[in-house]
């Protein structure tokens, strides 16, 4: 509005000045052409935003993939990768099962109620869909280090008193044998388990929900 | 011609030149700008060691844009080639090593000197009125060297680069809500992916410089509209002689840029040293899990970043909880940037505070290296109890600044700058 205080304007009214310029409608324009102009601006902006986005590409290569899990033995786990992540899975024994029950008091979300890290048909301490294969996006939920399988009881590095699970490297997370994390680590969440669904009795197929595929 | 004389040529050439720098100067302000920058920009004469590594750190900027240019000419920033276009650039091109080892030596040199350019600011009181937004340019410069240093580590594909940026990207996953979909937007993937080292090279070589010398630029114009500190923190543009300079000011030029030539080769020495004879530095310049390329299935066995951002990695790790722990190392780089409005001291220069200010500001500085080490040991309890400790010693400096600032003893400070010739 500093066009407004020209000399010779000063006394005339906000709306018209001597030389006939209709000071409201030049506050008007300046207003909508400011704001039309700003719009234009952040419409502008969309474009390079959404441009950082997972491309089509990228979207079409987070596809599901298939995993023959038949010569898998008991106790032991494989690297798959989907999406770029690891994804372990894990042949659990009938004594690593057994350790799942009586340690819910140490543990954040025993009950996996955290509905964003499992799909809905994930229930109960194994945190699976058969009890014995337990798969897992294979990246800590801290600042996304890849756990190492630290499945033997009273372990050299974590004491006596670890009976088995998961232990991240970076900065000391610890999770259990269906991926649950313990109390008083850094890592705020259970390990994710992806969608997977059984196609036989030995194949999976990772990243896709039963029957969809 | 044949009859000149010697002094003729000489006064014909020179008046040519000068003839010449006219012609320019009624169309460009040269011989202006060169005054107002150099030649009649009056700094107090009371100099001393710590006021090289502002000149110095100019110097680096130059040399990392000049070396950055050239391994960009060798340098493929696709996940199949990066780490193979390294090893190309270290075995096959002609000076490839040289150049190489001069950008990655020179990221670590750029903060070893910028670290102590800013221990100077905290001696002397240099981010106090009136100069806050000098020191908040600064600030914003030091915001850009940490993303340019670690958009820039992404880039040979080593595993150490890949988990590093998975670690720091990660951070963004802690906020709440938009956490995940904020991560997946900055990875432009659902990993770090060669989309991600994409972008990160269009950052480093382009975005982030530019925003660099954009702000290097503002910091010296601001610089020069409020003028130099100086050790006692005394402002000398109170005092002017007859033609209008400040007493105790000296020109630029030719005084101060003489001088900082000598610091400058003074570095360029030791430069060259570490550049020659221990380019890795045993592994806290480039890490050894670097020299094996990116493996997104393996984190390396002990992950910890390159030693200029330990402390705040310290930080990070000492907090329990994932969200707090991102905060805190937040907190601890941007409280920086309110020193201008929290200390409350009458006196700009520690020579004129008391024990309370001085012992603050030691115990902060002793904090900030002891962090900078805990980061790079593994987190084992005993480390991670020590890091809790100098965490909470950081904090305090920034955190009880405007009661300790207030209450310190301070000493009358002089009319002029102290100042013996040598």
């Amino acid at each position: 509005m500093s066009a407004a205080a020209k000399p010779g304007s000063a006394n005339t009214s906000a709306e018209t000045s001597v030389d006939g310029v209709d000071n409201g409608r030049r506050h008007f324009l300046l207003v909508a052409t400011t704001t039309i102009g700003l719009a234009g601006v952040v419409a502008t902006a969309v474009p390079f935003l959404a441009s950082w986005r997972p491309s089509a590409r990228a979207k079409a290569l987070g596809a599901p993939v298939e995993v023959d899990i038949s010569k898998l033995e008991p106790g032991a786990l494989m690297k798959i990768e989907w999406r770029g992540q690891a994804v372990y899975v894990v042949y659990r024994t009938p004594e690593m099962l057994a350790k799942l029950n009586g340690n819910d008091d140490q543990l954040r979300d025993p009950k996996s109620e955290n509905a964003d890290q499992q799909p809905t048909y994930i229930k109960g301490e194994t945190r699976s869909v058969k009890p014995e294969y337990l798969v897992l996006v294979g990246v800590c939920t801290h600042l996304g280090c890849a756990p190492l399988d630290k499945f033997t009881p009273g372990d050299a590095e974590l004491g006596a008193s670890w009976a088995g699970g998961f232990y991240c490297p970076c900065h000391g997370s610890k999770f259990d044998l269906s991926g649950r994390v313990y109390k008083d680590v850094p890592a705020p969440t259970n390990l994710a388990v992806p969608p997977y669904t059984y196609l036989t009795d030995t194949r999976l197929l990772v990243g896709s929900d039963p029957g969809v595929a | 011609m044949s009859t000149d004389s010697q002094p003729d040529i000489y006064d014909r050439a020179s008046s040519r030149l000068s003839a010449f720098g006219g012609w320019i100067d009624e169309r460009f302000p040269m011989s202006k700008m060169f005054k107002e920058h150099a030649s009649e920009y009056y700094a107090p004469k009371n100099f001393n060691f710590w006021y090289y590594f502002g000149v110095i750190a100019t110097v680096v900027l130059v040399l990392q844009i000049v070396t950055g240019i050239f391994l960009t000419m060798n340098y493929k920033p696709s996940s199949e080639h990066a780490f193979a276009s390294v090893e190309y650039i270290m075995r096959d091109v002609d000076w490839g090593w040289l150049i190489r080892y001069m950008h990655s030596t020179g990221a670590s040199a750029f903060f070893l000197v910028v670290y102590l350019h800013m221990f100077r600011g905290l001696m002397y009181g240099s981010y106090k009125n009136p100069r806050e937004l000098l020191w908040i340019f600064g600030f914003l410069i030091y915001l850009c060297l940490m993303a340019e240093a670690f958009f820039g580590y992404l880039l040979p594909w080593g595993n150490m680069s890949y988990w590093g940026a998975q670690v720091i990207t990660s951070l963004f996953g802690a906020i709440p809500y938009i956490g995940g979909a904020l991560l997946e937007w900055i990875r432009g993937d659902y990993y770090i992916s060669d989309v991600t080292l994409n972008r990160f090279f269009a950052l480093h070589v382009i975005a982030l410089p530019l925003a660099l010398v954009f702000l290097v630029v503002a910091h010296i114009l601001a610089l020069h509209e409020v003028g130099s500190n100086n050790p006692d923190g005394v402002e000398i543009k109170k005092l002017k002689n007859a033609d209008g300079h400040p007493v105790d000011g000296i020109p630029f030029y030719p005084y101060y840029i003489t001088k900082d030539f000598a610091g400058i080769v003074f570095f360029f020495i030791l430069f060259a040293a570490v550049l020659f004879f221990a380019p890795t530095m045993g592994g806290y310049f480039l890490e050894h899990a670097n020299f094996e390329p990116a493996n997104r299935l393996q984190t390396p066995p002990h992950i910890a970043p390159v030693w200029y951002f330990t402390p705040f990695y310290a930080i990070l790790r000492a907090v329990p909880d994932k969200l707090s722990g991102v905060i805190l190392m937040g907190a601890a780089v941007v409280a920086l940037a309110f020193l201008p409005w929290l200390d409350r001291s009458k006196v700009k220069s520690i020579r004129y505070r008391g024990w309370l200010f001085k012992g603050f500001l030691w115990s902060f500085a002793v904090s900030f290296v002891a962090l900078g080490y805990l980061g790079l040991m593994p987190a084992t309890p005993g480390y991670t109890n020590a890091a809790r400790v100098f965490t909470i010693i950081y904090f305090a400096f920034f955190v009880f600044m405007p009661w300790y600032t207030k209450a310190d003893k301070t000493k009358p400070v002089p009319e002029r700058v102290t100042y013996h010739a040598h």
